[in-house]
């Protein structure tokens, strides 16, 4: 498939292989903040290529991993209301939340339905107008204007029956956060290409100005990879910390600019709660005044207090803290099958990933 | 979550486009990226395309890879 399978080429890659190597003199340790980067990492072998000393780390770039347990306790709790129906991700069904999952639920006769679009809902809503339908949507600014246009049209089209729990978190605050934690050893960052789609390179400029770390933009490809790895490498050898930009092909300087006018067209910036990251200030949205009708956090439902599993490293894993293997449960009572930590359930999920392909 | 895939842009009505996708022709809402013509390439993620994709910066970085694959 063209854009795709010229930046899996062999040849190149042993080319970006043996520079790499040429380059590289000194152990780093490179963090990609994306889980669609871990899944193409070990889905490529990539960690195995790379020289010994080279360490690739995941970071927290995973929405379904980051969702905080009051936000699916919530939506269990929504689910049990009469006449209300549940619409999300895929993703979200197996994510356990303090005594039960979506899933589960689902089991048990409440609706609770899957969709590929946020535009689904929209069309699930205009079908089933005696039913109250709550999406719940997560994600970071791939997905946020989705989400958002979404809104506005349900807005448009005066659609009375359909509410939105936002989950939904922003890249840059979480960075800034991570940063800031003494227990972090990331010499630079591998940026997730597809958030930079919509934001542009100028986000993130604070990675090097106020944390001397250089960062790389980067696709999703091997050779993308392989392509970012190598000029993080080059900048820590030469010294310099730059935001610099391997992914031309979709991330321009300003990013997506009609995207990011939907967002602020519906939401402002505000504090969100991350699984392991505890709140960040800015790493969230809230819904305008014009929109808050929508917003199903107005629901007056009681929801059970949030409790994780006390020996789940979800929270450290997301920090590039601890891996997968130094969690006792992992592979144990931790599986795919059995998620007990939502890093194990999305594919993207950097201990589902370590589960699949180690 | 963040998954986008390539596609070419087939087919153009109003602000949703068919869009080719390794054979299979799939409705893509360009409410998020109205400026593209039939024939050009967009990344699409869930549903909607979110970018045009810069064919010719994507030769030029395959230009660059192949330089230095024959450079070693
Ligand atoms: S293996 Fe399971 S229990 Fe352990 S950190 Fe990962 S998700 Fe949590």
């Amino acid at each position: 498939m063209k854009f795709i399978d010229e930046f899996r080429d062999k040849d190149l890659a042993k080319g970006l292989l043996q520079n790499i190597e040429k380059t590289s003199t000194r152990p780093v340790q490179l963090m990609e903040v994306c889980g669609t980067h871990t899944v193409s990492i070990f889905r490529y072998g990539i960690r195995g290529l790379l020289p010994e000393h080279v360490k690739l780390l995941s970071g927290p770039g995973c929405p379904v991993c980051v969702t905080p347990n009051q936000d699916i306790d919530l939506a269990i709790a929504l689910s049990r209301q009469k006449d209300v129906m549940i619409v999300t991700f895929g993703d979200m069904m197996k994510v356990p939340g303090s005594t039960s999952s979506l899933q589960k639920e689902k089991a048990e006769g409440k609706d609770i339905r899957i969709i590929y679009s946020s535009l689904e809902a929209i069309r699930i809503a205009q079908k089933n107008p005696d039913k109250k339908v709550i999406f719940l949507a997560i994600g970071f600014e791939t997905t946020s204007p989705t989400i958002a246009v979404a809104i506005l049209r349900s807005k448009e089209e005066k659609i009375k029956n359909l509410f939105f729990l936002n989950s939904q978190k922003r890249i840059p605050p979480a960075l800034y956060a991570l940063l800031q934690s003494e227990k972090l050893n990331v010499d630079g960052f591998i940026l997730p290409g597809h958030v930079s789609a919509i934001l542009g390179i100028t986000p993130y400029q604070f990675i090097a100005k106020d944390f001397g770390r250089p960062a790389v933009i980067t696709g999703f490809e091997p050779l993308d990879i392989l392509q970012g790895v190598w000029m993080l490498i080059r900048q820590i050898e030469e010294g310099r910390a730059v935001i610099d930009n391997q992914y031309g092909r979709i991330v321009q300087e300003n990013g997506n600019p009609l995207a990011m006018q939907k967002i602020d067209e519906v939401f402002v910036h505000d504090h969100a709660q991350w699984r392991g990251l505890g709140t960040i200030p800015d790493s969230g949205y809230r819904f305008k005044e014009l929109y808050a009708e929508m917003d199903a956090a107005n629901f007056d439902v009681e929801v059970e207090p949030p409790r994780e599993h006390p020996q789940c490293l979800c929270g450290e894993v997301l920090q590039g803290i601890k891996t997968p293997v130094e969690c006792r449960l992992f592979k144990t009572a931790c599986h795919p099958e059995n998620p007990i930590g939502p890093c194990m359930v999305s594919m993207e999920g950097t201990c589902h990933a370590y589960f699949k392909f180690s | 979550m963040c998954l986008g895939i390539p596609g070419r842009v087939v087919e153009i009505e109003k602000n949703v486009a068919k869009v080719d996708v390794g054979g299979i022709v799939r409705d893509i809402s360009l409410d998020l990226c109205p400026d593209v013509s039939v024939g050009e390439y967009v990344l699409i993620h869930t549903g909607f395309a979110i970018h045009k994709v810069d064919e010719s910066e994507a030769h030029e970085t395959l230009k660059l890879l192949t330089e230095l694959a024959e450079a070693i």
